[in-house]
Formats: C-alpha cells, sequence, structure tokens
C-alpha cells in the first residue's frame, strides 16, 4: 500500500488518529478499494470507530493489489506509535506539507514519512502485526431512533458535565425534548452525587426521529474522542440509537470521509418504565409538554410531576438492581447471543464485572463473493490473548 | 442528616437577567471556598448567606467565616427557616459541586437555586442557558446537602476577633501568591512575622536553606480602641515583630482562590498562636483563621 497525503488532510488524519487513539492502544490499517480505514477497538470491546478516508482524500492512494487468492495487506500498529507521528497538530498544520504511508507485505515496517518545510523529512519506521479485519458488526438501519445535530451544539452539551465522568444517559422525553444526564452507578451513594440534567430542544438538531421516551447510556470518555475531531472538522453528527442494550453508533458524513463510532450500551431490564430515568437513584422526570421557556415553570413542572418516584421518599433508596444481562430476552442473532456469554465469562481484569454493557461481536466478516481468508474463521486470535 | 426541620425550610433564590456580573462574582467565592476545603456549611439567614469552615481537624485547624448580603446576589429571595425565631437554615456541601453548577452559569440568561428534599436533600441548580432555538436550553444541577439540626447550630458561630499583637495590610496578593507558592516547593512551614511599622516578612527554613521576602511600607490599620486594649499597640514598640509558623499550605490555598484584588486586605498576628486573614471584597468579607503549628 502506498499512499500520500498532502496539505491540510494531514492534519484532518492527525486528529483522526488522536480521535481512535481515546479508543483503544492499537490502530488498525486496512487499505481497501473504496478507501484506507483506520480503525481501534477499546480492551473490553464495548467501543469500535473506523475512519475511512476515500480515495480523493489521498493526492496519491494505492491500496496495493489483491490477488486472486490474496486479500489486501492489513495490518495493526501500536497506537502509541502511530500517535507520536502525529502528536503535535499545530507543527503539523505549520510545518508539514506531505504525508506518506507505505507498507510493503514483506518489509518489516509500516512507513510513516512527513516532508516538512525547509526540506526537512521525518522517516518513522514502526513495527507491525498482520491481524484479521476488524469489524463490529452493527447497522444502523435497525436502529429505531435517530438524531442529528452540529457537533457544536453536542460540545456545548457535555461541558456541563465534569471530564472525568464516565457515563452518560441520553434520553427523549415525551415533549421531543433531549436530554443528556450524568449516570449514576447503582451502588453509589445517592446522598453523595451530584446529578446533572441538561435538556436540548428539538428544534436546535438538525434531524430528530426518535422513539419517544426512550433513553441509553453510554460512555462519555470514548465519545468526546469523536466529538472533539467533529468539532474541528465542522461536520454534523449523526447518532442511531435503539433499546438500551443495543449498541448506540455515531457517525460523520463527508465527501471524502466517513466515521463510525459504535458504542456498547448499558442494558436496563426494566424497559417497562414510564419514565425515562432508570437510574434507579434520582428520579428527575422529564418536564410536561407544555414546559415553557420560563425558569419558573420549568421548577414548578419539577416540584409537581411526582409521577415517577419510585416509592416513598425516604432516607434509604429503594435500589433496583438490574440482574446480569444474561437473560437478554431478545436475541436476533445466536452467534451474537453465544458470543456474549463467551465475552462475559471471559470478563476478566479489563472488564469492570458490575459494568452490564454488552460487548459488540466481532467475527471474521465474509465479503461475498470471495474466498474466506486462509486461516482461522472465529473470533480474531488476538481476542483470545487479549482476555486469557 | 435529620428530618426535624426539613418540613419547614425552602429556599429559592433566583438571579434575574441581569445578573451576569453578580454571578460571576458569586462564582469567585466559590471558587476561593473550593480550595480551602472537601466540605463547607451554608448558613442562610433573611438578609445574609454564610459560608463557614469550622476548625476540623481534617481542616488542619484552619477556620474560615465568609459573609455576604443576599440583596448583592440574588433578584430574588425566599426563606424559610426552622421556626419563626430561628429562622435560619444550616446546609452542609461540597463545593466543588457547586462550583461545578455556577461554572456553567457565566453565560446565562437566568438562575435559580431551590432547596428541595424529593429523596434526599438537594440544591437545585437550574440554569437557563441560551440558544439559538426558540427554547432555551436548561441544565439542572443536582447538589446533595445535609441539612443541619438545631442542636448543632452552635458549633458554626462567628469566631471572635482575636486579641492580636499586630495589625498589618497585605502587600499585593499577587506577589505573595507568587512568593509562597515558590516557598512550597521548599519547605512545608512557614513563618509570617511583621511589626507596626508596616512591615512584614515571609520567612522558610530548611536544613539546607533559608529564604526570607521582606515586604516594606504595608501600613497597619488603625483600629477604634472600644476599650482601649485593642489599639494599634498602644505601648507596644513598633519595631518589634510578631510571628506565627503556620502550615504554608493553608496560606497558598487561601491566596490561590483570590482571583480579584481585594478592597481590602490585611492580617492580624497573635504572637506564637495564630493568623487571622481579613479580606474585603465589595459585598464580600472572608475571614480565615490559620492557627500556628506548635
Amino acid at each position: 500500500m502506498k499512499c500520500v497525503i498532502a496539505g491540510g488532510n494531514v492534519k484532518v488524519l492527525g486528529r483522526a488518529v488522536h480521535s481512535l487513539s481515546r479508543i483503544g492502544d492499537e490502530l488498525y490499517l486496512e487499505p481497501t478499494e473504496s478507501g484506507l480505514s483506520l480503525r481501534a477497538v477499546n480492551s473490553s470491546r464495548s467501543a469500535f470507530a473506523a475512519f475511512l478516508f476515500a480515495p480523493l482524500f489521498f493526492q496519491l492512494y494505492e491500496p496495493g493489489s489483491a490477488g486472486p487468492d490474496t486479500e489486501l495487506f492489513r495490518c495493526k500498529v501500536h497506537m502509541k506509535s502511530f500517535l507520536g507521528v502525529f502528536r503535535s497538530l499545530p507543527s503539523l498544520e505549520k510545518s508539514v506539507g506531505k504525508c506518506l504511508i507505505l507498507l510493503k507485505p514483506r518489509a518489516s515496517r509500516l512507513v510513516l514519512q512527513l516532508h516538512c518545510k525547509h526540506g526537512v523529512t521525518k522517516t518513522h519506521n514502526l513495527a507491525f502485526q498482520e491481524c484479521e479485519r476488524l469489524q463490529a458488526v452493527f447497522d444502523t438501519q435497525r436502529c429505531v431512533s435517530r438524531l442529528c445535530a452540529p457537533a457544536r451544539l453536542l460540545a456545548e452539551a457535555v461541558v456541563h458535565f465534569p471530564p472525568t465522568l464516565a457515563e452518560v444517559t441520553l434520553g427523549t422525553g415525551t415533549s421531543g425534548r433531549i436530554s443528556l444526564r450524568n449516570y449514576v452507578e447503582d451502588d453509589a451513594e445517592p446522598s453523595k452525587t451530584m446529578v446533572t440534567e441538561l435538556w436540548l430542544a428539538e428544534d436546535e438538531f438538525q434531524s430528530v426521529a426518535v422513539a419517544p421516551g426512550s433513553h441509553i447510556t453510554f460512555c462519555l470518555k470514548e465519545f468526546r474522542g469523536l466529538l472533539s475531531f467533529a468539532e474541528a472538522s465542522n461536520l454534523p453528527l449523526t447518532i442511531h440509537f435503539d433499546k438500551p442494550g443495543r449498541p448506540v453508533i455515531f457517525t460523520l458524513d463527508d465527501t471524502v470521509l466517513e466515521v463510525h463510532l459504535v458504542l456498547a450500551t448499558l442494558s436496563d431490564l426494566d424497559s417497562s418504565s414510564q419514565c425515562p430515568s432508570t437510574n434507579g437513584v434520582s428520579h428527575l422526570p422529564a418536564p410536561p409538554d407544555d414546559f415553557g421557556d420560563d425558569l419558573e415553570s420549568y421548577m414548578a413542572a419539577m416540584e409537581t410531576s411526582e409521577g415517577c418516584s419510585e416509592g416513598p421518599p425516604s432516607p434509604t433508596f429503594p435500589l433496583r438492581t438490574p440482574q446480569p444481562a444474561k437473560s437478554k430476552p431478545q436475541q436476533q442473532e445466536e452467534e451474537e447471543e453465544e458470543e456474549e456469554e463467551e465475552e462475559e465469562e471471559g470478563a476478566v481484569p479489563g472488564t469492570p464485572p458490575h459494568k452490564k454493557f454488552r460487548s459488540l461481536f466481532f467475527g471474521s466478516v465474509m465479503t461475498p463473493g470471495r474466498p474466506g481468508p486462509a486461516t482461522t474463521q472465529e473470533v480474531l486470535a488476538e481476542d483470545s490473548d487479549g482476555e486469557s | 442528616m435529620s428530618g426535624q426541620a426539613q418540613g419547614r425550610q425552602c429556599l429559592c433564590e433566583r438571579l434575574g437577567p441581569a445578573f451576569s456580573d453578580k454571578e460571576k462574582r458569586k462564582g469567585g467565592i466559590i471558587n476561593t471556598i473550593v480550595k480551602l476545603a472537601k466540605t463547607c456549611i451554608l448558613r442562610l439567614t433573611v438578609c445574609k448567606l454564610y459560608f463557614i469552615l469550622s476548625d476540623k481537624v481534617a481542616n488542619g485547624g484552619a477556620s474560615m467565616w465568609c459573609e455576604l448580603s443576599q440583596g448583592n446576589f440574588f433578584d430574588e429571595f425566599q426563606m424559610e427557616g426552622v421556626a419563626a425565631e430561628h429562622n435560619e437554615i444550616y446546609l452542609e456541601f461540597v463545593p466543588e459541586n457547586l462550583w461545578r453548577a455556577l461554572k456553567t452559569a457565566q453565560s446565562a440568561k437566568a438562575v435559580k437555586i431551590k432547596l428541595t428534599n424529593k429523596h434526599c436533600p438537594c440544591l437545585r441548580v437550574a440554569v437557563e442557558l441560551p440558544s439559538l432555538s426558540s427554547c432555551s436550553r436548561i441544565v439542572t444541577h443536582d447538589i446533595p446537602v445535609g441539612v443541619i439540626p438545631r442542636r448543632m447550630w452552635n458549633d458554626f458561630r462567628e469566631p471572635s476577633m482575636p486579641d492580636f499583637d499586630v495589625s498589618i495590610y497585605l502587600p499585593v496578593l499577587k506577589t505573595m501568591k507568587s512568593v509562597v507558592e515558590r516557598m512550597k516547593n521548599l519547605s512545608n512551614f512557614i513563618v509570617i512575622e511583621a511589626n507596626l511599622s508596616g512591615e512584614m516578612n515571609l520567612k522558610i527554613e530548611t536544613d539546607l536553606v533559608s529564604v526570607t521576602t521582606h515586604f516594606k511600607d504595608l501600613g497597619n490599620p488603625p483600629w477604634a480602641s472600644e476599650d482601649g486594649c485593642q489599639s494599634s499597640g498602644q505601648g507596644r514598640d513598633l519595631e518589634s515583630m510578631a510571628e506565627a509558623c503556620i502550615d504554608i499550605k493553608k496560606l497558598q490555598q487561601l491566596l490561590a482562590g483570590q482571583q480579584v484584588n481585594p478592597t481590602k486586605a490585611l492580617c492580624n498576628i497573635v504572637h506564637k498562636r495564630i493568623v487571622h486573614f481579613i479580606l474585603l471584597h465589595e459585598e464580600v468579607s472572608l475571614q480565615y483563621f490559620i492557627p500556628a503549628i506548635a
């Protein structure tokens, strides 16, 4: 594979790498006919990101040739090494004119060469490992709800939450408003935890097609990486989501770039709950439909709408303990279920046991019409290494 | 905390549209307090708010008393205390939470703070933010608080002015802050000494090094002598220094929290006992007591 990125696109690539570095420790490079794909997955397999740069993004793009028996070459490198090349975005912008990425199958190194001002050339030779295709299974078409917003809106929303916050719950109120709330763990002490909730009006979004009263909880940290990329590129962000437990998919689309971020969501087994706030601890009921601009009426509404309280207001909280996600009611793919159980059983140090995030299904993906890879058919070899 | 007073207590403070200036000031106070302690007491009376840190062991014996008039900060203020003759509310809260909540209110259209008790007592801070759409964005922060029962209110009385030996105006806080910050790298304790001729020294001493910074012409506040004994050192030698050795971190924390130069900043030193700092802004007065290390 050989590709050359020129001018301002070098910085875009750099930003993409920064974004991916928030996800996982390894960067997967996959040159395809439709462009170069950079991917990452986190250790607990609950976050997956893919940046696909179309051939037009490059000054020169040669994915390499795939013979009848061989596929286009894929590899993965240490994220730290790759990120190191693009670490300082301002200096990329200022001094780098061109970036060359060269990957020869029989070579022992991935070559990254930066052509800078004043005739300076910086060549980085990175060790790489061959690998299977990294692909999470997801389908935006199957998602019930979809939101599209300028990245700036979401960035402004997220600023209200502390940088260390792990999870956030996105909810849809009955009046069309969208809420974001910090997720409080079940075992956290309610009298010590601050709860922040933000409500956004429907017309702040570019498009809203959501099932009212739905909510999903996902990891904010991994999302922030994509958000800063989206903000810098000024692209609108689309959020596809479904029931709790089904992954949430964030997408960015451009003529030369396609980005997907797939995050697992917390599965919440009490899907029969009427109110959107099902953290089980603090109940901020959705504002009623006639929620006006006025702060007064909002506060009044908060006071009066008690509909969602879980029981007598007492100092001790009636805690809801969702059962482990093993007994999932609906399972579309059997494989998925098996994979789930495997993942759960294999959930060791990296995966905090009390988190009920469902891992995404990873497997080797067979493209129709092409012979499958000669090597193993099941889950990527790396998986078992990572989990043992 | 006990539910004794909860039924009768309600608090509603509202800052109207023209409040952004006030908000910055309130944020400024919280900014100071955040640096000083992990938890703080808020005492509410009809006209004033007090932020109190009592000298628990956790604070290293330091204590703080900060008072402000609610009229300077709120457009609307309603409060109902425990009982008619005890029309006050005492709340324990984590300053960092309030600071975070107010931080995002810098550009707000309106902020409303209410004491609620849904599942546990909370200060609900609701912020109305401008947005491009027809409806504003609303952010609410539920800050858990502990309600302090009346029987414990005596623990939080205003500390009395100590019988000081020297009272002196502080140097420009920014300068003092940078000096103290550098000294902090070298030693855990700092000696503050001052006399009635407007001279102050900040000293640290370790096995390897000793550093002293001298300030001159600071001026001494003229305390009116009510009964003659608090007068500015009647009979006291003007050159003689009163000193106290205190935990440098406490001093650094106090100075770090000062964003704006106070209208008046001074300290009273009781020789080898305690240093009492008084910082006065237009609407806020802050007193901080740091005991001397034995």
